[in-house]
């Protein structure tokens, strides 16, 4: 077998800053940092308006103008295309030192910064700068199901791994396909290729065909599975979360109580790009855990059924980088890279 | 009763302000656009579409917005009929008929207002067809599944050219182009087909700019092209005279002809020029030797026009409930829904339903709008159409283009766009039709990944694809669909074309 950091990039851009950030963030007063965003801060969401990158930029700009962050707004740039790749390129070949722009990212650009779908590019490029909350996965049923709980579906994976076919709202070997592939990898299901995903469009499209009886099994996130499961049409057998989520969801039992470590967070998050001054990178990281500490931000959290979930500065780069080399090994392990 | 309510709650985000204004704009600019001569609403809706994107509307005003341009564009073509005995599009063919008469007649005005009012029943009556109709189909939605899906998507394909398809082949040859350009862009297995390493290609290709290019910036290099070589037509208008008996008289043929273009406009393929079609034919039947159809009959414009404006709403319900287009328009406001972020099919009506029932609400109230606008105000519309086009085209122009790139913000979809809109030219010069390109470029990728869905589920077993009921009923229907083009097609449109004469 090849070792894994073979395949990291020696780091072109990476400099010691986040040992920087957290020693500026331990002082703790942000009246120290010499750094102060001035005119217009830009938010690129990589994709089309009305999904969840667009939904992140929006959502947190407003907050970040009603805190005061920013000295005037935060205006929000779609940029669509390769799912992410565009915007990461833009990142990285045309903003080099821009401290004025904050990129929205999640799960999805980890995954494809994994799997090298972002053609000459890798997670060094850019700053990790931090997470404001996540989606969890989750794996569920039709209601009339014959599997009641989550060791069930992967023992009947365990004796034929054709035997539960999934439908998810990702590509194939995207973030809802790994998502299966996680947990049964936790079970201890073996042949992982052969386990069957069908990938649609959104996650209700796949919910719909579950529903209807077409496909066994769907593989998203808590927050698209809600309608479904509300009108009783859809069983939630796990979330993959650390701890049962609040509110209406804890009746939701995690994939680990039922034996299984399985985590799929879906987090949201932002990337700034390369060279830009301590200071300013300090400045960002130290003003995502006030967005973060805020009841504006909690609220926004609530309201769209975003679950706890913050990390920032080396932290979130170190966690940022583990899931990348999880995702790429995982993805190797299954055949959809070599 | 639930729909009812749902409908309650559709009036209450149609007619908030805002959303209002951009109806009446909607159908303003549409009713215009239309009215241009040999424009028709495909060309008209993918004209504006960039407005929406360059205003920066949220998904429902955007919708609200297009679709009453969509009724607009309907409205208004005919006034070109009426006034120019130039049709629009093909449904609006049949309005030439009476319409033309009327107006050598000196009762242009009258002409108009009957068109009008006819336009606004056919258009309410079927409205409340897809309100009664598009829940319960949504709720059948649910017992499709992949094989069903590709099933259904091989009917679109094969009434593609529609029974009054002129040329079957050249039909094929189009559609054919539009699954070629929907293979480019990274496939659900995770494999890149035709990206050639160019990042924006790997999502393929984005069905707006392709639409925009295809119909609005060909559509402009053909009107300069046109307008190169002539002025600009003239026209004029009487004063209105008209009773409420003469409203009354015209009543029994709007209401037939909108129950009628209403099934024609369900019915995938069939859409509008049936629509207008039957409407026309069955007053002529049903009046018999008392009138007199062709030499200016009232009856002969009201009729088709509530023929083809029902056909309009009824083909909504194919597209908001299964996701499959029946006519060109249809096809343009499926792939605006798709970039808005909202799959249509039957989860729309639950999970965006209040996006659906205000776009419903919204075409209610667009048809009141537009009854409103276009009795009083015709004649500022046939002013408008005399603004020579050097004022006309750098809007439209500069419009596309503020759209396009306020998109994703990126040059290179303005040369894709500029690109689509050159080939658009040289297909329709060669007069290959660009519906079937459209249809190709949104269901290819659909069809396909159905296809594959079936066969994984069933372990590669392709009798899946035949194994159900309502699959074996879908693939008849597409084999009929197929061959009935060949065998009524000719009769029918000798038919049209007698009747023409």
């Amino acid at each position: 077998m090849f070792n894994k950091t073979m395949f990291r990039t020696p780091g072109l851009h990476k400099t010691p800053l986040t040992l920087v950030a957290t020693a500026v963030l331990a002082l703790g007063s942000s009246s120290l940092f010499a750094f102060e965003p001035e005119g217009k801060v830009e938010c690129i969401a990589p994709a089309d308006p009305g999904g969840g990158w667009d939904f992140t930029c929006r959502s947190v700009g407003n907050v970040m103008e009603t805190l005061e962050l920013v000295p005037r707004s935060v205006q929000t740039i779609n940029m669509a295309g390769a799912g992410g790749g565009v915007a990461y390129a833009h990142t990285v070949s045309k903003r080099e030192g821009d401290d004025q722009v904050l990129v929205a990212a999640s799960t999805a650009t980890t995954t494809r910064l994994a799997q090298g779908q972002f053609p000459g590019m890798n997670a060094d490029m850019v700053n990790w700068i931090g997470a404001l909350g996540a989606d969890y996965g989750v794996i569920a049923v039709a209601s009339d199901s014959e599997y009641d709980d989550l060791p069930e579906l992967m023992s009947a994976l365990k004796e034929n791994p054709r035997s539960v076919k999934f439908a998810g709202g990702s590509a194939k070997g995207g973030w809802d396909h790994l998502k299966v592939l996680i947990t049964a990898q936790a079970a201890d299901v073996e042949n992982l290729p052969r386990i069957p995903y069908l990938s649609y469009n959104n996650g209700g499209e796949a919910m719909t065909q579950v529903v209807g009886g077409h496909v066994d099994a769907f593989t998203g996130d808590i927050s698209e599975a809600q309608g479904f499961m509300e009108s009783g049409d859809l069983r939630v057998l796990a979330v993959l979360s650390e701890e049962r989520l609040p509110g209406e969801f804890s009746d939701i039992p995690t994939a680990r109580e039922q034996g299984i470590d399985a985590l799929g967070p879906n987090w949201r998050g932002f990337y700034m790009p390369a060279d830009i001054s301590d200071e300013a990178k300090a400045y960002w990281v130290d003003a995502m855990d006030t967005i973060y500490a805020s009841d504006e931000w909690q609220k926004v959290m609530t309201r769209n059924g975003l679950m706890p979930f913050h990390m920032s500065a080396s932290e979130f780069e170190t966690f940022v980088h583990k899931q990348i080399d999880d995702i790429e090994q995982l993805s190797k392990d299954i055949g959809l890279i070599q | 009763m639930e729909t009812l309510g749902f409908l309650i709650d559709g009036f209450g985000v149609a007619l908030a302000p805002h959303n209002l204004m951009f109806a009446l704009l909607g159908a303003f600019l549409g009713t215009l656009i239309g009215a241009l001569p040999g424009l028709g609403p495909a060309n008209g809706v993918a004209i504006l579409i960039p407005l929406a994107f360059s205003l920066g509307l949220p998904p429902e005003t955007a919708l609200i917005m297009l679709t009453s341009v969509y009724a607009g564009a309907m409205y208004g073509g005919r006034i070109s009929s009426i006034l120019l005995n130039i049709p629009g599009d093909e449904p609006a063919m049949m309005t030439c008929l009476d319409g033309y008469p009327m107006a050598q007649k000196g009762k242009a005005a009258e002409a108009l207002a009957i068109s009008a009012v006819a336009s606004f029943i056919g258009s309410l009556v079927a409205t409340i067809g897809l309100i009664l109709l598009a829940p319960l189909l949504a709720k059948f939605a649910l017992t499709f599944g992949p094989a069903e899906y590709f099933a259904l998507f091989l009917l679109a394909f094969a009434t593609l050219g529609g029974i009054t398809g002129k040329n079957p082949v050249k039909t094929i040859v189009a559609a054919c182009i539009g699954l070629m350009i929907a293979t480019i862009g990274i496939d659900n297995t995770g494999v890149q087909r035709f990206t050639f390493g160019v990042l924006e290609l790997y999502e393929g290709v984005d069905f707006i700019i392709a639409i925009v290019g295809l119909f609005a910036i060909s559509e402009l290099l053909f009107f300069i092209e046109a307008r190169a070589n002539g002025g600009t037509p003239k026209m004029a208008v009487n004063k209105l005279s008209l009773s409420f008996a003469d409203i009354k008289a015209i009543l029994p043929s709007s209401l037939r002809g909108g129950v009628l273009g209403f099934i024609a406009g369900v019915l995938p393929g069939a859409g509008a020029s049936l629509g207008s079609f039957i409407g026309y034919t069955l007053e002529k039947k049903i009046v018999g030797k008392k009138g007199y159809f062709g030499e200016g009959d009232p009856r002969g414009v009201a009729g088709p026009e509530a023929g083809n404006n029902g056909a309009s709403s009824g083909a909504l319900v194919p597209m908001l409930t299964l996701g499959v287009p029946g006519s060109g328009t249809t096809a343009v406001l499926l792939a605006l829904l798709i970039s808005l972020n909202i799959t249509p099919g039957p989860l729309m009506f639950t999970q965006n339903a209040d996006i659906v029932w205000g776009v419903i609400a919204a075409l209610l109230i667009g048809n009141f709008l537009l009854l409103l606008l276009n009795i009083p105000l015709v004649g500022i519309f046939v002013k408008l159409l005399s603004v020579p086009p050097m004022y006309l085209l750098p809007v439209v122009t500069m419009v596309a283009f503020v759209g396009i790139y306020s998109i994703s913000n990126t040059t290179f979809d303005l040369y894709f766009m500029v690109a689509f809109g050159a080939a658009g030219y040289v297909l329709r010069k060669l007069e290959i039709p660009l519906v079937p390109v459209i249809l190709g470029l949104l269901l290819g990728p659909e069809m396909e990944k159905n296809l594959r869905h079936a066969l994984d589920i069933a372990d590669g077993d392709w009798t899946v694809l035949w194994n159900s009921g309502l699959a074996i009923s879908l693939w008849a229907l597409a084999g009929i669909g197929l061959v009935l083009p060949y065998i009524v097609g000719p009769l029918l449109r000798r038919r049209m074309r007698q009747t023409a004469l």
